[in-house]
């Protein structure tokens, strides 16, 4: 039985493999329909969540199976104080496969060791979020068509974004990308990556995104929060060097994919949506198509 | 001073001198019942001074994972009528159940009281252990 709680439990071949259901299931979605006819998915968010609840939801009913669940931790028995995994262990006779979010980091991990079915991480905390990972690589496999050979630029809250991370570490398993990080001083990546993953990687970090827009292939935005700065007056000063906006775009390639897992706040001005380089919708569209992918691997069906 | 020798049980050799007593708590040997001597700043010819502890037991059961980790230099020798059975020598441990503790307040463990303390060894070169659940680094112990 596997799991999916971090997105390097995925080999680079299978993630291939996904990548490619994923876009024969987008386009032939009938052929699809009763592929996991009979099966129950079980989504268990501890937290709340409008994309991914959904996404998973809509993806389980396209599939021709049904769903059940509770959408935040009032209504479970986590109320009463019932343990992660004594829940997952209930859950398990209920259905076939389970997507749960929680608000602590490492409570997927928790949950699987005492499942009896697969268990997906829909987010735990500012940890993991493997399935966003895999949205955005299918976003950016249908953009470009690859996903080595590409200059990737990633910007605003590189310190505690988790899709930041995650992607990172699925990238840079493809050959020949080159990675730049744009944030504010207090928001750099952290030095154990550098160290770690990006020790023999081609990357630099730098303060500004205009400087570097003309050479990027993917831009990929991130939430700066107020909450992470020391004091106000550095927010305020930092917060507009990462919002992205039409002017800022000017010097960018006309085939630039702009990425941002979503929820934005002001970090993407809304004209910016307009712009054919503007992807971060398909994302959304794309996310639901892996995890159908994801589902039907897990549960080990093929077709 | 002189402590017999024993017959059957552990000798655990080579502790750095003043390492003895953590040794004794993580491993629970007052939990025991069967005798232990600690030896503390013997002389030695390698280390200058150094701990030794024998445990009289047969039937003890010693997470060595947990000694390697405190102190891989560390030997332990199993006695068996009176003759060394077998020489080990120690590693740092792969993954370690309930000896460091995740202090993430945002980790799962904290949450929930009953979960075992999992940490995995993520760098031999600088022992860096990370918390299984969220994966943050374990505080560096004081040498």
């Amino acid at each position: 039985m596997r799991h999916l709680l971090d997105i390097t439990d995925l080999s680079v071949s299978e993630i291939d493999a996904l990548l490619k259901k994923a876009e024969d299931i987008y386009k032939n979605p009938s052929a699809y329909r009763e592929s996991l006819k009979g099966k129950k998915l079980a989504t268990l968010f501890f937290e709340p969540s409008t994309r991914t609840r959904l996404s998973f939801e809509a993806a389980m009913w396209e599939l021709g199976g049904c769903v059940l669940g509770f959408s935040s931790a009032d209504c479970s028995s986590a109320a009463k104080g019932e343990s992660v995994m004594d829940t997952v262990k209930t859950v398990s006779f209920y259905a076939d496969i389970i997507a749960m979010r929680h608000p602590k980091e490492g409570a997927p991990q928790a949950a699987a060791a005492k499942s009896g079915v697969p268990v997906i991480n829909a987010g735990d905390g500012g940890h993991n979020h493997p399935t966003q990972t895999l949205a955005d690589l299918m976003t950016v496999k249908q953009e470009k068509g690859r996903l080595g050979g590409l200059t990737i630029g990633m910007c605003g809250d590189l310190k505690f974004g988790r899709t930041v991370h995650s992607l990172l570490h699925a990238m840079i398993r493809y050959p020949d990308n080159k990675f730049v990080f744009i944030s504010p001083e207090e928001l750099k990546i952290p030095e154990y990556l550098k160290q770690g993953i990006l020790k023999n990687a081609d990357f630099r970090e730098c303060k500004s995104m205009t400087e570097v827009m003309p050479e990027l292939d993917i831009l990929y935005m991130t939430r700066v929060q107020r909450e992470r700065f020391f004091n106000e007056a550095d927010y305020i000063r930092l917060k507009d060097s990462y919002v992205l906006t039409p002017e800022k775009l000017q010097t960018a390639k006309s085939d630039l994919s702009v990425l941002h897992p979503l929820p934005r706040v002001n970090e993407i001005s809304r004209v910016v949506d307009d712009d054919p380089r503007a992807c971060y919708f398909k994302q959304v569209e794309y996310g639901k198509y892996m995890r159908m992918a994801l589902m039907m691997k897990l549960l080990g069906v093929e077709k | 001073m002189k402590i017999d020798s024993i017959k059957n049980g552990i000798v655990i050799d080579h502790i750095s001198a003043g390492k003895s007593m953590e040794i004794y708590n993580y491993l629970k040997l007052d939990s025991l019942g069967c005798p232990v001597a600690v030896l503390q700043n013997v002389k030695s010819n390698k280390m200058g001074r150094k701990d030794i502890m024998k445990i009289d037991s047969d039937t003890i059961n010693i997470n060595f994972d947990v000694l390697g980790y405190i102190d891989p230099d560390i030997t332990v020798n199993i006695i068996k009528d009176g003759k060394i059975a077998e020489k080990k020598h120690l590693e740092l441990p792969r993954e370690m159940v309930n000896v460091l503790f995740c202090s993430n307040p945002r980790c799962i463990t904290s949450a929930e009281p009953e979960l075992d303390h999992i940490f995995r060894l993520t760098d031999k070169k600088t022992r860096t252990y990370r918390c299984a659940y969220c994966e943050s680094k374990s505080k560096n112990r004081q040498d």
